[in-house]
């Protein structure tokens, strides 16, 4: 019943705000509608007519000035919008937890997943501990398993991660045999070290210049959460987002204004990691159910 | 010209000349990649089931079927010819199109005729019809073999199982969903 599910929301979400100011986050508020996002290639703002300012499609931009003026662990529950996303897993409307730490990398992070779901899993299904998936239950007190992208394509896939990148069908083999794969583990799983084309705001791994230090979470297949190492050089972001206008371009996509005052104010962010979590996936993943219109209160076809 | 935004689960679409219905849709996005439409479709014509998976910027011309009552004429052969009481156009259906239809046409009968162009592709019969029995064997008295029901010949040359007090020559309703003996038309 969907009463069922809006309890557990609300049961879920307070308990990532326990967890987090346990351990000394401060909460933030950041705008939601803002003259820009980071522009990417993939993912398209909402426009909030008759100005041209968009809805968020992450706090990101604003945290990390955050980050810059000093803040040095932040967190933030907020809705997020990206046009056009609809699907079993998808709302073009969303909730997403953002959460930063300065002078910390992606391997902090994926510790803070590890306890953040043990500590959801503790407080909202103390009956099994363990989220559902597909029938399937995960247990994250189990081991957590951390795998390259390229040896999940190279095991699971029996193929190369950068060869698929550029015959195009990275994304097919990504969804329709790597995640499958991911569902066959009893605890959640990290996937890391993502080719640097797959990480637009992620800073390069300095051993190798061909990766970035991005992680992406995934319980039972499901992918939940996308952190990472952050990018702290200006002259290299202003680089990467005229590359993603590039891209957009080409494919007939809006070119997107770039954030100024967030690439002035780059220079000063020390080292810092930054993670987004889908709340409603969380939900889905403690409830057991497998449809995102289950777990929110009203889907944009019951407005 | 419909685009991958429009893709739902009852959208029909032509690809490679044919009608096809969405049987089942998700949309499919990976962190930072591009957008998957993964769609499965039925052949509106051979009922043949399709997966395929769709990127955005791509399109697709909508099918446009129409629905038309039109009433059973004449059966010939594996040929049975629907006409248009309005227009008195005419169109012909294969036997393997109307699948189970088959068994409850009856001259004049008013159905749902399915055009995809000038091309006949399905039909919907009423839920009820009335068919008379044309052969079935006579009910003895005191059988007790715990028989509930016996075949019966309706006039289309169909087959069913009836209750065992039904009588050749009466007509009964049949329901066409299930091809089942409904009830006994009373005289």
């Amino acid at each position: 019943m969907k009463s069922d599910a809006l309890w557990l929301r609300a049961q879920v979400i307070t308990a990532v705000r326990d967890f987090f100011r346990e351990r000394g986050f401060l909460e933030v508020e950041t705008p939601l509608l803002i003259p820009a996002n980071a522009p990417e290639e993939h993912i398209n703002p909402v426009f909030s007519l008759p100005s041209s300012w968009q809805l968020q499609t992450s706090p990101e931009i604003c945290m990390k000035r955050l980050l810059c003026a000093g803040h040095e662990k932040i967190f933030q529950i907020s809705h997020c919008w990206r046009s056009d996303e609809r699907g079993s897993r998808h709302l073009s409307e969303f909730t997403m937890l953002e959460w930063y730490r300065a002078n910390r990398d992606y391997q902090t992070l994926m510790t803070d997943c590890e306890e953040l779901l043990q500590y959801v899993a503790t407080v909202c299904i103390p009956a099994t501990l363990c989220f559902t998936h597909n029938s399937a239950r995960f247990n994250p007190f189990d081991t957590w398993q951390r795998i390259s992208v390229q040896e999940a394509f190279t095991r699971f896939g029996n193929c190369d991660v950068w060869e698929c990148l550029s015959k195009g069908c990275y994304e097919e083999i990504l969804t329709s045999v790597i995640e499958p794969a991911l569902a066959d583990f009893a605890a959640p799983v990290i996937l890391l070290d993502y080719p640097v084309e797959l990480a637009a705001l992620a800073r390069v791994k300095p051993e190798n210049k061909c990766l970035a230090e991005r992680f992406e979470l995934y319980v039972g297949g499901l992918e939940l959460a996308n952190g990472f190492s952050e990018l702290n050089n200006p002259l290299e972001q202003r680089r990467r987002f005229a590359e993603a206008n590039i891209v957009r371009c080409r494919a007939g996509q809006s070119v997107l204004p770039l954030p100024g005052p967030f690439l002035d104010a780059l220079g000063s962010m020390p080292e810092s990691a930054g993670i987004a979590l889908g709340i409603d996936r969380l939900v889905m993943l403690t409830a057991g159910v497998a449809s995102i219109d289950d777990v929110v209160a009203f889907t944009p076809e019951d407005l | 010209m419909y685009t991958v935004a429009d893709l739902k689960k009852g959208l029909k679409i032509i690809l490679d000349g044919d009608p096809y219905l969405v049987v089942a849709f998700d949309f499919v996005k990976p962190g930072k990649g591009q957008a998957l439409y993964r769609t499965k479709m039925r052949n509106m014509i051979n009922g043949s089931l399709l997966d395929r998976t769709y990127r955005s910027g791509e399109s697709f011309e909508p099918a446009s079927l129409e629905e038309r009552s039109m009433e059973f004429l004449y059966k010939e052969g594996d040929h049975y010819t629907f006409m248009d009481q309005q227009t008195y156009e005419q169109v012909v259906m294969e036997e393997e199109t109307l699948g189970d239809a088959k068994n409850y046409l009856l001259e004049n009968l008013k159905a749902e005729v399915m055009l995809f162009g000038e091309k006949a592709i399905g039909i919907s019969l009423p839920n009820f019809v009335n068919l008379r029995v044309t052969a079935t064997e006579q009910w003895a008295k005191g059988d007790t073999s715990g028989n509930d029901s016996k075949p019966a010949t309706v006039e289309t040359g169909y087959v069913l199982r009836v209750p065992p007090f039904i009588e050749e020559g009466e007509l009964i309703v049949i329901d066409t969903r299930t091809g089942e003996y409904s009830t006994r038309v009373k005289g």
